[in-house]
């Protein structure tokens, strides 16, 4: 019999510390598959971030350098320019990638390196407990912006993809979500085009994850996941925002 | 045997560097060590390296840590304020135990400063610099020679421990030229980089680098044993050059730039009859403690000079025998602040007896 489902090889069968409904685990999983997809555990390389998602070590089974807050597409730069022939990945939050670490990003993109980011975009920064993102949306309360996100005091919330995929160094920019069934099969659909690129040597690729963060919003995790299709979506577009495949 | 050369400092740094079998330079264009990374550029691509003109000094760190993480011999290098920005990646390299060479061609400070010499820089190299406790290999060349040198002594030193090293010069030593002789590089026997990521690549274990311990008394171990290798370091790896230090009434000491001014001073000195020696570290981390108590054993009287407005005269009152004076002359920089060794002649007159 032909087996259709199983547990990725590339993510070790544990216990994960995020929070019951956060949405890390499930990215981790897409991530995985794509890993599997290819065939390349054996010569992938990821770059961990600042944020929930640090332990990524924890949960591939694969080499992992961990980065400073922000900077893990310039230490993935250094990583890709020694081994150019092994698949190298970022895997950021918000705060790390739209906030700390937006030079980092924007440059390595224009640069076009050949390399995955994977940017998890959930409104908010995680780990230190709910203060207000580059992404927060308009009015969104958080335990920074306790009046909600005023625009003409914060600014706007920043759409990355859209962002990155006018820089000439892209291949490969797009925006999926892991909400609903649907959405989850297009999120993997899309991280696996965004490691073909890489497998194929292609460009710089680009994958932002909405993502839901129940414990810092304050809902359970079936609210948060309405959330996400109800306010994130209709703000961060889903889509391609760049193909040079076409 | 090899010929010699009339090169600037800052070119010796990078001709070094490419005799150690760096291939991997990372930077960001700034005054006085702008020759390093157009040299780089020159260089690197053809004998298949990677330079890569980074978008900030704070990326150029970064990328030297992916490198050094991936198991390759890469630098950076860059002035002051460059080298602020570059804490924040220092300590983590140091967290992670990453070698890696970092060439700081001091200029003066604070803020933005001024591009002329100095030393201003001594606190931050040797103290830690970024957060939380660490060490770096500090080098202090005072030739062109030495730049290349020590460079290459600072590649190996800091694979065969897993410390970040740097490499402290100033705009005179950076921008002179000299003669050099490059003596080519035989590579000492240093421990495989089996701690490296390379991609699983068979391997039944994973490789980390990282620098977050959160399970108990892991950071605690893990900062022992750092604490271990900068104690190894001291048994192990301090250089300093001693002059006619025997018969020494006052000892002089000085690193780089300032030293050079400071022989001149003291070859003066001797000719008027002055028992006066120079003790030069070249290792500003692991510090001479011992050379300088062994120095002041006999002679009690030491002149510290320095291009600042005194640095390094506190590690030296600390390694000093507890009966012996330090005297400190120092000129933080300024345009033309350079002492003369005139200057520096009356300040051996005036602590060699008073
Ligand atoms: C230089 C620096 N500044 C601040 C922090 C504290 N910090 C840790 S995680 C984080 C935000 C993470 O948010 P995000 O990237 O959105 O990831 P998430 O936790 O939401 O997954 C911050 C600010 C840090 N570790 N380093
Ligand atoms: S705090 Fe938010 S992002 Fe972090 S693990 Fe919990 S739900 Fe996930």
């Amino acid at each position: 019999m032909e087996k259709v489902f199983g547990h990725p090889v590339s993510l070790k069968n544990v216990q994960t510390h995020f929070c019951p409904g956060c949405q890390h685990g499930t990215i981790h999983r897409l991530v995985a598959e794509a890993i599997d997809h290819f065939g390349v555990q054996q010569r992938t390389i990821g770059v961990a971030s600042v944020g929930c998602s640090v332990f990524l070590y924890g949960y591939f089974d694969i080499d992992v350098v961990e980065a400073p807050h922000g900077r893990a597409p310039a230490v993935a730069t250094g990583v890709k320019r020694v081994h150019q022939d092994r698949i190298v990945f970022t895997y950021q939050g918000d705060g790390d990638l739209a906030a700390i670490g937006t030079s980092e990003i924007i440059h390595a993109a224009n640069r076009g390196e050949k390399m995955t980011v994977i940017f998890v975009n959930n409104t908010t920064y995680g780990m230190t407990g709910g203060q207000m993102a580059p992404t927060t949306l308009p009015g969104q309360k958080t335990v920074t912006s306790p009046y909600g996100r005023d625009v003409g005091i914060d600014g706007y919330p920043i759409r990355m993809a859209e962002l990155l995929s006018v820089l000439e160094g892209t291949a490969y920019v797009a925006r999926v979500a892991v909400n609903s069934p649907k959405n989850l099969l297009q999120a993997g659909k899309v991280i696996r085009r965004a490691f073909e690129y890489q497998v194929e040597n292609r460009g710089f690729s680009f994958v932002e994850v909405l993502s839901a963060c129940p414990t810092n919003w304050g809902m359970n995790p079936l609210k948060a996941n309405e959330r996400v299709e109800s306010e994130m979506i209709p703000y961060f577009h889903l889509g391609t925002f760049k193909d040079i495949a076409g | 045997m090899s010929k010699r050369l009339f090169v600037k400092g800052n070119e010796a740094v990078a001709m070094g560097a490419i005799a150690a079998g760096c291939r991997y330079y990372f930077g960001y264009p700034i005054t006085p060590q702008s020759d390093i990374p157009e040299y780089m550029s020159r260089e690197l691509p053809r004998l298949g390296g990677v330079f890569i003109q980074a978008e900030s000094e704070i990326a150029s760190i970064n990328m030297l840590l992916g490198a050094s993480a991936s198991g390759a011999r890469g630098m950076t290098s860059s002035s002051s304020p460059g080298i602020s920005l570059k804490q924040e990646g220092l300590s983590y390299m140091a967290g992670s135990e990453l070698p890696g060479l970092i060439v700081n061609i001091c200029r003066s400070g604070p803020g933005l400063g001024g591009i002329d010499a100095s030393q201003g820089d001594y606190f931050q190299s040797v103290k830690g610099g970024g957060h939380g406790g660490y060490h770096l290999i500090v080098l202090a060349p005072h030739s062109v020679q030495e730049m290349y040198d020590l460079t290459i002594l600072g590649f190996d030193l800091s694979d065969r421990y897993r410390v970040p090293a740097m490499l402290l010069g100033d705009s005179v030593i950076g921008q002179m030229k000299e003669a050099l002789v490059p003596h080519p590089y035989v590579a000492p026997e240093l421990p495989a980089k089996d701690w490296a990521v390379t991609g699983k690549g068979g391997r039944s274990d994973q490789k980390i680098v990282k620098s977050l311990f959160l399970g108990d008394g892991e950071l605690e171990a893990h900062n022992w044993r750092l604490h271990d290798k900068y104690r190894l370091l001291k048994e192990n790896e301090v250089r300093y050059e001693g002059v006619e230090l025997d018969d020494a009434e006052l000892t002089v000491t000085a690193f780089g730039s300032a030293a050079r001014i400071a022989k001149t001073a003291i070859a003066m000195a001797r000719r008027e009859g002055l028992k006066v020696g120079l003790l030069r570290p070249i290792t500003l981390f692991p510090f001479p403690e011992k050379a300088f108590a062994a120095a002041t054993a006999r002679c009690k009287r030491v002149l510290c000079i320095e291009l600042n407005a005194g640095q390094m005269v506190e590690d030296v009152r600390l390694s000093v025998t507890r009966d012996a004076d330090v005297y400190f002359y120092g000129r933080p920089p300024g345009a033309g602040s350079l002492p003369t060794p005139e200057e520096l002649l009356e300040q051996i007159r005036k602590h060699y007896k008073d």
